[in-house]
């Protein structure tokens, strides 16, 4: 199946629980509402045409600081080009980030049966960061959900064992908020620098 | 190690010192990339073995020299102390890479701004990764200072950090 048909075959199955959807770069995405990832996931996983028995990726942004200056900046001056290249199409572009959630949950499918991909993006308010877990579905998911609330903070609620993935349990805090100080260090031994 | 002694034991303790920096145990702490540069070093086209320091131990309890390769991270940090306070005296430090001597280009959340900041290190190799000719004059700079230690009875002070990394 390819990434327009995915794309039509979902928003018309789900039209009530998709918010969006592009194919930007070749990459087909829709956007589901939080309440529905795991039904559309499920979908995913068990209809014989989609058949997506691999979970990729499954990680967040944090788009709280997303187009302020000083990332391009950075590409700048180490000379890595960020114009988009005009050999690959771009037929269906990115319509940018959900900017009225804070965070977004991605998760990245991929059918080794039909080798077809899709990716989710599942938009999260700040005051509420909690999503549904996957780990029922794909038991792999259940370090990259770990990872997730180490870094930044959703909740997945049936998770059997939320705990911090890479940190330590007496860090404070998710590192990978844009509102975690990049100079703050809580080291276990050791002077604070 | 007495400072003035006879000329029978000063002589001893640099016979001793002699043989302990042509024998070298080394405990390989490796965490990152580094590990492969300290391979390549090890193996036999740079030879450390030239050196005595051909033995790798990877108890720390049979070991005189701790490399630390690589990166450490906060989370790592109280295990490489355990490791270095299960070595028995006489031992040496050895930090490998430039992420042990400073932390490296990882000045963020998780990594440890040096190793000196938790424990006494020798000899500092910087370098992302070093090379194995640059491991080599480290190697060749412990053993000065193990026979310096030996021949003086006084083990020579660890190198200050220049102000601008002072921590």
């Amino acid at each position: 199946m390819n990434n327009a048909e995915l794309i039509t075959l979902i928003s018309e199955r789900f039209s009530d629980a998709v918010l969006g959807s592009h194919d930007y770069r070749g990459d087909a995405t829709v956007m589901v509402r939080r309440e529905s990832l795991v039904e559309v996931a499920r979908a995913l996983k068990d209809e014989p045409e989609l058949s997506m028995n691999y979970l990729m990726d499954l990680t967040a942004v944090d788009y709280s600081t997303f187009g302020e200056v000083g990332a391009p900046a950075f590409f700048a001056s180490s000379g890595v080009s960020i114009r988009p290249s005009s050999v690959i199409p771009d037929e269906d572009p990115w319509p940018g980030p959900p900017l009225e959630t804070r965070y977004a949950l991605v998760c990245h499918f991929f059918s080794t049966a039909q080798k077809h991909r899709l990716r989710l993006v599942v938009p999260i308010e700040e005051d509420e960061p909690e999503v549904d877990t996957l780990s029922e579905l794909w038991p792999g998911a259940n370090w990259l959900e770990r990872e997730a609330w180490d870094m930044f903070g959703i909740r997945f609620k049936g998770h059997p064992d939320l705990r911090r993935l890479l940190m330590y349990e007496e860090f404070e805090g998710h590192p990978l908020r844009k509102d975690y100080q990049v100079d703050e260090r809580q080291p276990l031994i050791g002077p604070v620098n | 190690m007495q400072q003035e002694a006879s000329f029978l034991t000063s002589k001893l303790e640099e016979a001793i010192g002699w043989a302990r920096k042509y024998s070298i145990f080394q405990y390989p702490f490796v965490t990152a990339c580094c590990g492969m540069e300290y391979m390549a070093a090890a193996c036999s086209h740079y030879d450390v073995d030239r050196f005595g320091a051909g033995f790798p131990r990877f108890s720390p309890r049979q070991a005189d020299v701790l490399f630390v390769v690589g990166t450490i991270s906060h989370k790592m940090a109280p295990v490489l102390e355990r490791i270095y306070e299960q070595m028995a005296e006489p031992k040496w430090v050895v930090a490998f890479g430039v992420c042990t001597c400073t932390g490296g280009f990882y000045d963020n959340y998780a990594t440890v701004q040096g190793i000196d900041t938790i424990l006494p290190v020798d000899v500092y190799i910087p370098g992302c990764p070093p090379r194995p000719e640059i491991v080599l004059d480290g190697l060749m700079k412990l053993q000065d200072k193990i026979q310096e230690q030996h021949s003086t009875g006084v083990r020579p002070a660890p190198e200050e950090r220049p102000e601008d990394l002072a921590v």
